[in-house]
């Protein structure tokens, strides 16, 4: 059975998927993260559950209400946040919870839970078709050639606000860009492991490879690794002993984080050079 | 002379109280101005106007001839040093990283070497920033500022927290800047007695501008200094 596995098309569209995914929510998540916004990614991935709700009840495939909906109130909020001087931290608190509210109103308006909610509440990357998978690698390609193409300005309005507007970078559009980008790959990352443990894909690989004091490319690297190593292991394990996949990925995720933290605790990892 | 920052009349009003009130001042091309003022004097208020920063503000501000307020290139050719340059201690980014932000055109590379090896902070290309000492860091944002070949270099306090050998040698790099590669400096400082060796023009200021010219003109006039003292140790007092 260990083999057999490798034989199957739905578990070439999961990995396959699952490494996209790997990729894209390290790497937004790296910028998330550096900028004290770790809980972001969590703020859109509960307004997104209001979107799912939302396109469940009027019949259109969930994902794509949800992209619409967590896009526009990350950027709602987001633009709060400037206008009114909200801290960022209360910011996520009302975003997280306005959208789980708007979801459970809308579920009770429709009747109820449904099988469909769970599988987007706790991810459901074994069942993603050929047309996710496209969609998948294609959102994954457009936002690594954005960040490729716009690097110096993401990096540099990160590092610090005020020394990149001296320099000419366009600040406030690179953060509406930061969050039109999670917003897309938060919800593109929900069928591999669901609204409740999206933030974990984001912060924990990032945090784990900040701990190995490489500079950024660096640190990017290591974290898509780690993020990679987690989502195929954690789909392949959770497979072959029948759990599920979102809380496996996670828990390699955090497996990593915790021995980094027992070698980088030894010395090991302060650098040399 | 080229004239490369005029300042009009220059007014900056916080809801209850004027940071700046009428300040008017010239700077030349190549000279080396320390604007001195003791704490709250409005030195950053100025800075962050004269950066774009701040666009509340009455009177006008020209660099290069041209009204900021029309056209943001002229921060093209603008170098900054901050005071203390706030951001995460261990942020993954190393010296090298730091100095390439700074980098318009990514086709000038080769540039980032010359400038660490000048500013003698080769060897730490590969260290993280936060790993360094304060003056070490200080450098490093030298380095990021001067990258693009600016023609003026705007320097807010920047020895804040930094070992007398550090800000020595600090030192020694902005005077060879001015010197030899003719760049245009203009640094704010508590530090009379290195306004007095470094700079060629001072800039009293305290919310108003009380002096401004040559700097022999200045230290040389006792009753000047002395003014300046006691207003700076009033608002010393005032602050503690």
């Amino acid at each position: 059975m260990t083999f057999e596995i490798f034989t199957f098309s739905f578990m070439h569209r999961a990995i396959i998927s699952g490494i996209a995914i790997a990729i894209l929510c390290s790497i937004v998540g790296l910028f998330l993260v550096l900028r004290r916004y770790s809980l972001f990614g969590d703020a859109i991935a509960h307004s997104s559950f209001g979107g799912i709700a939302l396109g469940l009840m009027a019949g259109i495939y969930p994902l794509w209400t949800a992209y619409g909906v967590s896009i526009v109130s990350a950027l709602i909020m987001t633009r709060i946040k400037d206008r009114f001087n909200i801290s960022g931290d209360a910011s996520i608190a009302v975003l997280l919870s306005s959208g789980i509210a708007v979801g459970l109103v809308i579920i009770g308006l429709s009747g109820g839970f449904t099988l469909d909610i769970f599988s987007f509440l706790f991810g459901s990357i074994l069942l993603v078709s050929v047309n996710d998978t496209i969609l998948i690698l294609s959102l994954t390609g457009i936002i690594l050639i954005v960040i490729l193409l716009l690097y110096r300005q993401l990096l540099y309005s990160t590092f610090n606000e005020e020394q990149a507007k001296v320099s000419g970078v366009p600040v406030e559009k690179i953060n509406y860009l930061i969050v039109f980008m999670a917003g897309i790959t938060v919800v593109t990352s929900i069928q591999l492991v669901g609204v409740l443990l999206i933030s974990a894909l984001f912060v924990i690989p990032n945090v784990t490879a900040i701990m190995y004091g490489r500079g950024f490319k660096q640190t990017a690297i290591i974290s898509m690794s780690f993020s990679i190593f987690s989502v195929v292991a954690g789909i392949l394990i959770s497979y072959i002993f029948d759990i599920t996949p979102a809380g496996t990925i996670v828990l390699f995720a955090i497996g990593i984080f915790a021995c980094t933290m027992g070698i980088k605790s030894t010395g090991l990892l302060s650098r040399h050079n | 002379m080229l004239k490369v920052v005029e300042i009009d009349h220059l007014t900056i009003e916080y809801p209850d109280v004027k940071a700046i009130d009428d300040v008017s001042f010239t700077v030349n091309q190549g000279d080396f101005l320390g604007i001195i003022g003791p704490n709250g004097a409005g030195k950053s208020t100025l800075f962050a106007s004269m950066l774009s920063l701040n666009t509340k503000y009455k009177g006008t501000i020209k660099f290069f001839g041209t009204d900021i307020r029309k056209s943001r290139n002229y921060l093209k050719e603008i170098g900054y040093v901050p005071q203390k340059p706030i951001f995460e201690k261990n942020f993954p980014a190393t010296v090298n990283d730091v100095v390439k932000m700074g980098l318009q055109k990514e086709s000038d590379e080769s540039k980032i070497d010359e400038i660490l090896q000048q500013l003698w902070i080769h060897e730490l290309s590969k260290k993280r920033i936060g790993e360094l000492s304060g003056g070490q860091q200080q450098r490093v944002f030298i380095a990021k500022a001067l990258v693009n070949n600016p023609k003026v270099l705007i320097l807010d306090e920047p020895v804040t927290g930094i070992d007398q050998q550090s800000i020595d040698l600090f030192y020694s790099i902005l005077k060879e800047l001015n010197s030899k590669q003719n760049i245009t400096i203009i640094w704010s400082s508590h530090d009379l007695d290195a306004v007095n060796k470094l700079a060629n023009h001072v800039a009293c200021l305290n919310r108003t501008l009380f002096f401004h010219g040559e700097s022999d003109d200045f230290f040389s006039n006792d009753d000047l200094v002395k003014q300046y003292s006691e207003a700076s140790m009033q608002e010393h007092m005032h602050h503690h």
